[in-house]
């Protein structure tokens, strides 16, 4: 069955979305990921113009960080004060994403832009949390360690504004969790994803929240740099299909879900490097086809009609 | 699908026998008529691509050329070069009067019958496209040639342009029919549908048929909505958003 797209101009199988956002779905439930990273490059491997795909992932990044906040804030996961912190920051990120965006699409390096952000960054979270997991995996077979306290703290406590967070248990600088929303922001409106890939890590290590607040965090933060990310690129480059994104939805709901099931029966390390080896092999097919000559050398594209 | 293919063909039928009919009366005046199955293609959300059959009638013996140009536009060929271990875009030639789509069907295989400045007079055949470049002056004549050619090819490769010899079909040397294919990617517009009658080399007779393609329904809706009022359709976009991750996480909050 094909659905024609308005937005991207062309035909898809319906079956194929549905199934497309039904798998994003599944690995986001089993790995607690947002999936976005997985969803943008699949969607231009089916065709859609690139800039569609990231616009559109940020609108369905909406919806679905906002069906997972929901549990999460009623087990009282998630740090208000912080999230909002951290959407300052992001709501400043995306904007000046999109006018980024903007400016290299007129350049006709957009592609290059997404491709080099997508390796670059899955690179290094693919790479961290391989080693991270393996290590983890190791260490539960061999009886566990006290780890040392880092002393890499020094400089960040010496910033200003610092601020108390309640429900992170941390007194520290408003100005790291402003500069983390900021680089997420960014790559939201540049990638089309939520950047919990990213935000998630970096909330851990860098601001050292604990655990349980951090997804349920980082979600809500999420749906707002992601909306805001939407409403700016609808405005200024017209790539938001909202056919596309409520097709990836429904695949993509149905799909977290079981997911969610299926995980909760699975071992929490391996789970981990299994995610990582996705990662890295995304970001290894992203990397080799900006190395490898390409079969054309030549691209065209139509300027928007005057 | 079947009982519209029916219709079509009943529908064709009746035409051709007009045709034939009038054919002797209007052959003085009108060496070539030509008319299309429709004159509108509507782009709904089913679409999946299109047929339009092209029917017509001439006034004896000839070639039949045929050649549909979609809506003219700017086109920016870009080229990868190597930087570093990457490859990047590099040059970029801009073309304007770009047809968004051009299709060429022949009775026979063109060098067989046709003189070749007559092809270049009527730009008939993806090679004898004249595509002006922006900066002309600026540009050297082997980089316009090799950037021109990379436009056709990779349009070409888009099903947008394309050549098929020998497919319009003849009836009695008066008679003939050619079904014109428009994939699902089929850009909007109006379309011209120009067809040639040929003799011993040379041009007798053309005639020019339009045909719009256009968006209808929803999806054209959507379109116009995102173009013409983008700030709303972006808060549209995130209501709908919202409320169906709303509608999601509430549905599946017992499991």
């Amino acid at each position: 069955m094909q659905s024609y797209l308005p937005i991207a101009e062309m035909s898809v199988n319906v079956l194929l979305v549905l199934g497309m956002g039904g798998a994003i779905g599944l690995l986001s439930g089993l790995f607690g990921v947002g999936g976005g990273f997985l969803m943008t490059p699949l969607l231009m491997f089916i065709g859609i113009p690139p800039a569609v795909a990231v616009g559109t992932g940020a609108n369905q990044i909406v919806a679905s960080s906002v069906s997972g906040v929901l549990a999460h804030w009623r087990r009282g996961n998630v740090d208000l004060k912080m999230g909002v912190v951290l959407l300052l920051g992001g709501l400043v990120g995306s904007g000046f994403g999109v006018l980024l965006f903007r400016f290299l699409r007129g350049l006709g390096q957009i592609d290059l832009a997404i491709s080099l952000c997508y390796v670059v960054f899955l690179g290094i979270i693919g790479g961290l949390m391989f080693v991270e997991s393996l290590n983890a995996l190791l260490k539960s077979r061999r009886p566990r360690k006290p780890q040392p306290e880092s002393h890499r703290r020094g400089w960040i406590h010496a910033l200003p504004f610092k601020m108390r967070f309640r429900k992170s248990k941390l007194y520290i600088s408003a100005l790291l969790p402003f500069g983390v929303g900021l680089l997420v922001g960014v790559l939201s409106a540049i990638m089309g994803v939520g950047g919990g890939f990213v935000m998630v890590p970096a909330m851990i290590y860098l601001l050292g929240m604990p655990t349980q607040v951090v997804v349920g965090t980082s979600l809500f933060q999420i749906i707002f740099v992601t909306a805001n990310t939407t409403f700016l690129q609808s405005l200024m480059n017209q790539t938001v299909d909202v056919v596309l994104a409520l097709l990836l939805l429904v695949g993509a709901v149905i799909g977290a879900q079981v997911g969610a099931k299926a995980g909760a029966k699975l071992k929490g390390e391996q789970l981990r490097v299994l995610l990582a080896l996705m990662v890295l092999v995304v970001c290894f097919k992203l990397g080799l086809d900006l190395m490898l000559e390409p079969d054309d050398l030549y691209s065209v594209t139509r300027l928007r009609a005057d | 699908m079947v009982w519209r293919a029916a219709v079509a063909r009943a529908a064709l039928g009746a035409l051709l026998l007009l045709a034939l009919l009038a054919a002797p009366a209007r052959a003085q005046t009108q060496p070539l008529v030509a008319d299309l199955s429709k004159h509108l293609v509507a782009i709904t959300t089913g679409f999946s691509g299109t047929d339009v059959l092209l029917f017509g009638a001439t006034d004896g013996p000839g070639d039949i050329v045929l050649v549909v140009r979609g809506p003219p536009g700017r086109e920016v060929v870009r080229r990868k070069d190597r930087a570093g271990i990457i490859w990047v875009n590099a040059d970029s030639v801009d073309f304007e009067d770009v047809p968004a789509f051009y299709w060429l069907a022949t009775s026979r295989p063109l060098d067989e019958f046709a003189n070749p400045a007559v092809l270049e007079r009527h730009q008939i055949g993806t090679g004898n496209l004249r595509l002006p470049v922006a900066d002309f002056a600026e540009i050297p004549p082997q980089t316009r040639t090799d950037f021109a050619r990379a436009l056709v090819r990779l349009k070409t490769a888009e099903g947008l342009y394309g050549e098929e010899q020998g497919v319009v079909r003849q009836l009695a040397n008066r008679l003939f029919r050619a079904e014109l294919h428009f994939p699902s990617n089929v850009p909007v517009g109006t379309y011209m549908v120009e067809v040639y009658l040929i003799r011993e080399g040379e041009v007798v007779s053309a005639e020019i048929t339009p045909l719009i393609i256009s968006k209808v329904g929803v999806g054209a809706d959507i379109y116009d909505f995102a173009h013409n009022q983008p700030a709303l359709y972006g808060i549209a976009a995130i209501i709908v958003a919202v409320a169906a991750g709303w509608l999601a996480g509430v549905a599946f909050r017992k499991s």
